[in-house]
């Protein structure tokens, strides 16, 4: 008998072989690749037609509500969705963080004006949004951070530096934690979000170890926020940044899944080091490695499955996340060590016939971040020791 | 399907968690072990495990039997492995049922298995080494084959009513084809077994084939095409063990940390210290992905999914891996008394081990994943 899922899966299923673009059915290379959509966007070929398509049907947002331009889909349809561009190898129609972080922290935190204005927006990706958390002298101890916002009548002053922020020279706008009471550590925190073209913003990119600059310094000053921007009540932004944190540690979980189709990385290995007479790649030692990194990478790839299941039924535990956000990332490094023993000189190249911009170098390189950005692996461990385990305090 | 066990899975767990661990939790293995008990289980915990309907589980209700799934066997062979409890549910009531299963051996043995009276041993295994070459023969004989051969790490074999064995029929050691697999009675002329005490203190035989005469109607399935069986017995066998690792695996890690809260060095409790907090949360991350990785092999396998293969070899390898550190871990932070005889984490290293080793270890089955896979 036909369910009405299975009619979804069919439905769907023709809908994305229609309207995705071969451009679009291909692994993503590099950080480059994505399609980031904002104000000024760097469009590839395909990409903003596939943007644009998902985004008619709210599939950029699958399952948020139809109200704030999501596709209204239950767990089950977001899943078979999912499951469905996963066969026809499709990419994210849009990354985002407005999608990954704020959208979430919105859709339980503000109030009805603020997901109209902003969530829209953000599900066709005309805003690109960036974050401002981190601060110079607080990165693993957050809460201690200082960028102040002092009360004008129905506007904030901030004034302060945020470190960190991630593609903070190509955002739109910001959402940010800036302090409104000395009073507590925690509780003296406000969450609010202004355009970054507010007069007295300034960006400047850090230059990493990869060569790339997808960091930025943001000054910040005595720039006007309207208290409207504040999202949540004041001092209570702790909460909005503590929710926000655990969709951020699932988004970066994700990343020690790889790309879509194929295995790059094995193919990679084969190209350079070939198979011997039995079929096998002739470095057995680097294919011992290889397999049993495959063995964790498709388990945890489960367990991704299952915590998003268990998200969506309530189930999961709060401090899974760092969980996720721990395995996910260091599986991430281990795969791009990986890449490198298996590129040999080849992957070492920045420029030359076989490599532009240094690609596997630079995503390599790029990996180390993962495992101190969002909250750093001890961070996560500490978390799962004491929330989880339950185990006592120092 | 979600990848979470549903109501009813919950309640089986509840019950099943109860039952097993005031049954047979790990004393009545001390018990067992200490008396050198010449079965190496309780008869009458394999009759309460019918009477509760474990044993039922995978047998059709034509068959008098539930008609679940693995995920419910999972279930069952998860608190099996958190008390150490020994019984033969894993080889008779998952591997041989699934063997049997739709073909003409369902109706002689399925009664006794779903009454908790037989028992099923599985001679599947020629070398130190799980592996696919079979070398031993059943050569044919009048109306039926003569097998000749030696199989290893046969379980209970020295008290199982039946052999599923497998045997070559023709071709060569390595060949998929060729292969034919026969349930071969326990009384049959010319089977005979060394048993040996394993390191849990299970017990395990070389069972010898010399010129065993069957009838033609011991051939489970088909003649040379007993790989199809052959494999359906092992995916059900490797999920089983992946469940009941991860029995073994959790059982030692509440164990540890139960001691981390309790223990004290410096005037603290060791779990306080971050060195081991996150070991231990290292510990629980891998067992937690090891945990989906086993609900996906057996949803998969319900569902009769052609991706279940894969999924049950990374089950098998991932559980290998997880419980390995479990058990590791778990001495290590016990300290001294970990290593004591009369503490029961020991217990739970030596049934990791086994069970790792069983139906091929995590290097067996990520060689498997990459030979698929094409490399």
């Amino acid at each position: 008998m036909m369910t009405d899922l299975d009619q979804f899966r069919r439905d769907t299923r023709a809908w994305l072989e229609a309207n995705c673009p071969p451009e679009m059915r291909q692994p993503v290379r590099s950080e480059k690749d994505a399609c980031w959509g904002g104000r000024n966007p760097d469009f590839q070929p395909g990409q903003k037609e596939w943007m644009d398509a998902m985004a008619s049907r709210g599939w950029t947002v699958p399952d948020w509500p139809t109200a704030y331009g999501g596709g209204g889909l239950s767990a089950a349809q977001t899943k078979i969705l999912r499951e469905e561009m996963a066969a026809i190898h499709a990419r994210n129609p849009l990354n985002s963080f407005g999608i990954s972080m704020l959208g979430p922290a919105l859709l339980k935190y503000g109030n009805e004006e603020q997901k109209l204005e902003h969530l829209p927006k953000i599900a066709r990706g005309e805003i690109r949004w960036c974050q401002g958390y981190s601060e110079p002298n607080a990165g693993s101890d957050l809460a201690s951070l200082a960028a102040s916002a002092e009360d004008a009548g129905d506007h904030y002053i901030v004034n302060g530096q945020k470190v960190w922020t991630s593609y903070a020279d190509k955002a739109d706008w910001i959402f940010c934690l800036v302090r409104t009471s000395k009073e507590s550590k925690q509780g003296g925190i406000s969450f609010v979000l202004f355009d970054m073209a507010s007069e007295g913003v300034s960006t400047k990119p850090i230059l990493l170890i990869s060569g790339y600059s997808p960091f930025c310094e943001t000054f910040m000053d005595n720039v006007k926020v309207p208290k409207a921007n504040r999202v949540h009540a004041e001092n209570k932004g702790w909460d909005v940044a503590k929710y926000l944190l655990g969709h951020e540690r699932e988004m970066i979980s994700g990343m020690g899944l790889g790309s879509t189709g194929g295995n790059p990385l094995i193919e990679g290995a084969i190209a350079t080091i070939g198979l011997n007479d039995r079929g096998e790649l002739a470095d057995p030692l680097l294919r011992a490695h290889l397999a049993l990194f495959d063995v964790r990478s498709k388990a945890f790839a489960a367990m991704s499955e299952r915590f998003i299941d268990e998200l969506k039924a309530g189930q999961a535990h709060p401090a899974q996340p760092s969980m996720m956000k721990y395995y996910g990332t260091e599986l991430n490094k281990a795969r791009h060590e990986l890449v490198m023993a298996a590129g040999g000189s080849d992957a070492l190249e920045w420029e030359s016939r076989g490599s532009s911009g240094g690609a596997k170098a630079r995503a390599w390189l790029r990996t180390k971040a993962n495992s101190i950005e969002g909250g750093t692996s001890e961070v996560q461990l500490n978390i799962i020791a004491k929330r989880i385990l339950e185990l006592p305090g120092a | 399907m979600p990848l979470y066990l549903n109501d009813e899975q919950v309640m089986l767990r509840d019950t099943t968690k109860q039952f097993v661990a005031e049954h047979a939790p790990v004393s009545h293995l001390r018990a067992l072990r200490d008396a050198n008990d010449s079965t190496g289980f309780s008869r009458d915990l394999w009759k309460q495990f019918a009477e509760m309907g474990f044993t039922s589980i995978l047998i059709g209700e034509d068959h008098g039997g539930l008609g679940l799934g693995h995920v419910e066997a999972g279930v069952v062979l998860e608190e099996i492995g958190r008390n150490l409890s020994p019984s033969p549910f894993l080889t008779t009531a998952v591997a041989a049922v699934e063997a049997l299963k739709g073909t003409a051996h369902a109706e002689r043995w399925f009664p006794g298995i779903v009454a908790g009276d037989t028992v099923a041993a599985l001679a599947i295994d020629e070398r130190a080494k799980h592996g696919d070459a079979i070398a031993m023969t059943a050569e044919r004989s009048g109306n039926g084959f003569k097998l000749s051969g030696e199989k290893r790490f046969v379980t209970h074999a020295h008290v199982a009513d039946l052999l599923i064995v497998a045997a070559r029929t023709s071709g060569a050691d390595v060949d998929d084809a060729g292969v034919t697999l026969f349930a071969v009675p326990k009384d049959a002329d010319g089977l005979s077994h060394e048993t040996e005490r394993l390191a849990d203190s299970s017990l395990a035989a070389r069972s010898r084939f010399d010129r065993v005469e069957v009838d033609a109607d011991a051939v489970i399935g088909e003649v040379d095409n007993g790989r199809v069986v052959l494999e359906r017995l092992l995916a059900a066998g490797r999920t089983g063990a992946s469940a009941e690792m991860l029995g073994v695996g959790g059982g030692a890690m509440d164990m540890t940390v139960a001691y981390m809260k309790e223990r004290k060095q410096f005037g603290a409790p060791i779990g306080s210290f971050q060195a081991l907090q996150h070991r231990a949360a290292h510990l629980y991350s891998e067992m937690e992905v090891a945990r989906a990785a086993v609900l996906k092999a057996q949803q998969l396998l319900d569902a009769d999914d052609a991706r279940a293969d894969e999924a049950v070899s990374v089950a098998k390898a991932m559980t290998g891996l997880a419980a390995t550190l479990a058990v590791q871990e778990g001495i290590q932070m016990h300290g001294g008394i970990g290593m004591t005889d009369e503490y029961d984490i020991g217990f739970y290293m030596k049934r990791a081990r086994v069970l790792a080793e069983m139906f091929g270890d995590s290097n067996f089955h990520a060689d498997r994943l990459a030979r698929k896979a094409g490399y």
